[in-house]
């Protein structure tokens, strides 16, 4: 059973690294949350796994017997799950943002900051207005 | 007992979310801001004095005992660390409220910062591996927003690079801590220093160095820092000065605290490969700063330069290198935000943040060259300032431990420095303006910019001049970080203290 899961993690980590390599911003975004599942399971297999033993104590028991499933990787799961959900939904946001002022998800345009020398005039321009003035057309188109 | 070392993460907390409240009225959030951030920093000198006279504090959250539960732990080099944070961000706080505009503050700026804040001080504070993960998401998440909070294409533009790659850098954190947990059983600091002693060295030097990749992306050292020059200069200067001086301090302080307290098997290999990249951040940081020519990205490659003076005590793991990184750490944080800030007060002056645009600014404004001057020769360690004992301290360990080459790296990342900080002063100051009017229609400075600005800059001196107190409490808090035994022994003793009624785990 490890040997699936350990498989599975790397497959997402391979997909996850391979798409965070693309030109392609919503790729990007996509490669992220597949990294982020992928560790989580990679979270829930380092922490052993047990079948069909809660960790519970039975009645007539002052502790629970071993083997039993460890509770923690499944609360440290559940905290990371959370947290990658709402770094996700402002990255998600931050993309739409970007793809509405600029027109492109391709990250070989965002370059405007980057060039060696001064940072040009450009880049300080709000980008709330031209979201407003551009957005009917791309709807209707 | 336990209320020193809560209250830096409870004034922040709660200022945060009064200042939620009152975002629409700017006058009384610039004063909330202000006591907020006063009270902080007041909290953290306490904690201090207390960790200064009692040794090292601890807290069991909830009475959950260790290591169960969560514990915050401060020693000196946590505690030292806070004061200098809440000082910067006190003078930063003060600099934004004559800097930012109304749009940028009714969008939650000021609450957001005491977000950032609380995050920095929660990943200072924790004794427990994935509560520092999650401390560490609550600093991103804050400054991820802070980062384009004025949606403007660059910001935008650098946000994005910079979220990815942060984004990138949990993921590793995140994996290397489930991975541990799943060979040790353990997340708490204290217990894993003892349980990681039995384990196989070959598996804890895999964990040890997804460690140093996660907060080497944090922390932006050599292979891993393009992040950092392509979004520190894109927002507001509050913003770059703030995260200039906490963010990839934060990852050093992890870097600092883990291989300190938990990697300390095999220093022959893992210290090794970080005194190397320590060298080779020094070296590309001070380079990439050279051929800049936009103030604030040039000094955000001088972030990353500095990060590798701070790792190189790390690297070399002596005592002697450990008081130098902890030195360099506290007077580098102060240097660099008020760099920041002045590049601050020169784009205002100058109406420009590029070297080709500006000049002329010593007839302009004398006193600004003066104040610059001060920190930019700190930085490239000139007497009697800071960064002149800071890289004393550096270069002297460097020998001791018999570091030659990376220690002559040090040397020449040095001289460098100070060329790149009279690149600034020669094309800012020094020559003539290009263009013919003189900037007669530039804003004049109100006192709310000069002041903390001022203020940091007489810190520098300070440290430098009266560099004595803070290398007592350096070489103590050296001391405490090598002593891995005190600090298990500390975490512990608490559990004897805790109520009678509360957990106390037993054998499965």
């Amino acid at each position: 059973m490890e040997i699936f899961f350990a498989l599975m993690v790397g497959l997402l980590y391979g997909c996850g690294l391979y798409l965070l390599l693309r030109r392609s911003i919503v790729k990007v975004v996509v490669g992220l949350i597949l990294l982020g599942n992928g560790t989580n399971l990679l979270i829930f297999t380092a922490g052993g796994l047990v079948r069909g033993r809660p960790p519970l104590v039975s009645p007539d028991a002052t502790s629970v017997t071993p083997p039993y499933a460890d509770p923690l990787p499944q609360a440290l799961i559940l905290t990371a799950i959370v947290i990658s959900f709402g770094v996700l939904v402002f990255a998600v946001a931050l993309v739409y943002r970007t793809y509405r002022a600029l027109g492109t998800d391709d990250l070989d345009a965002l370059t405007t900051t980057d060039r060696l020398g001064e940072v040009p005039e450009a880049a300080h321009a709000p980008m709330i207005p031209a979201v407003v003035a551009s957005e009917p057309t791309r709807e209707e188109g | 007992m336990g209320l020193t070392l809560v209250l830096p993460l409870l004034i922040p907390l709660v200022t945060a979310l009064v200042l939620f409240a009152v975002r629409q009225r700017r006058g009384t959030m610039h004063g909330i801001a202000i006591a907020g951030a006063t009270l902080a920093f007041l909290a953290a000198v306490v904690l201090l004095a207390d960790v200064w006279t009692h040794g090292i504090r601890v807290v069991a959250i909830g009475s959950w005992p260790p290591p169960y539960g969560i514990v915050l732990v401060a020693d000196l080099f946590s505690a030292a660390l806070l004061v200098v944070s809440q000082l910067v961000s006190w003078a930063t706080i003060v600099y934004a409220t004559a800097w930012m505009d109304s749009d940028r503050e009714r969008a939650g700026f000021y609450p957001l910062v005491f977000v950032l804040l609380l995050g920095v001080n929660g990943a200072f504070l924790t004794g427990d591996l994935f509560n520092l993960y999650v401390w560490f998401e609550v600093m991103l998440m804050a400054s991820f927003v802070l980062l384009v909070l004025g949606v403007e294409r660059g910001e935008v533009e650098g946000g994005i690079k910079y979220v990815s790659l942060n984004l990138l850098a949990s993921t590793f954190f995140l994996s290397a801590a489930g991975i541990l947990y799943g060979i040790a059983g353990t997340l708490n600091l204290a217990d894993l220093s003892t349980v990681l002693s039995r384990l196989d060295p070959g598996i804890v030097n895999v964990v040890a160095m997804l460690f140093a990749l996660a907060f080497g992306i944090k922390a932006a050292v050599f292979p891993l820092f393009f992040w950092l020059p392509a979004s520190y200069h894109t927002p507001p200067v509050p913003v770059s000065a703030l995260f200039a001086g906490l963010l990839t301090k934060v990852g050093v302080y992890a870097l600092v605290r883990v291989f300190t307290l938990l990697f300390v098997h095999d220093p022959g290999w893992t210290h090794r490969i970080l005194l190397t990249c320590a060298a080779l951040t020094m070296l590309t940081g001070v380079l990439g700063a050279l051929a800049q020519f936009d103030i604030r990205r040039l000094l955000s490659f001088q972030i990353i330069s500095h990060v590798g003076y701070m790792l190189f005590g790390l690297g070399l793991f002596t005592p002697a290198g450990l008081v130098s990184s902890v030195f360099y750490l506290l007077q580098d944080i102060v240097t660099k935000v008020s760099l920041f800030c002045i590049a601050g007060l020169i784009e205002r002056t100058g109406e420009s943040s590029s070297l080709g645009h500006l000049g002329g600014l010593l007839r302009q404004k004398p006193w600004l060259g003066l104040v610059f001057l001060i920190p930019a020769l700190s930085l490239a360690g000139f007497p009697p300032l800071s960064g002149f004992v800071a890289k004393v301290l550096v270069i002297r360990a460097g020998f001791a431990a018999n570091a030659y080459a990376a220690t002559a790296i040090a040397l020449l990342a040095g001289l460098l420095t100070l060329l790149a900080m009279l690149k600034i002063w020669n094309e800012v100051f020094w020559k003539e303006r290009p263009d013919a009017d003189d900037g007669d229609a530039a804003q004049p400075l109100g006192l709310r910019l000069v002041a903390p600005v001022l203020l940091l800059v007489v810190v520098t001196i300070g440290l430098g001049i009266a560099a004595e107190p803070v290398l007592v409490l350096s070489t103590r808090a050296a001391e405490q970080l090598l002593d891995a035994q005190g600090y298990r022994d500390a975490v512990f003793s608490i559990v004897a203290d805790l109520p009678a009624h509360a957990f106390r785990g037993g054998a499965p």
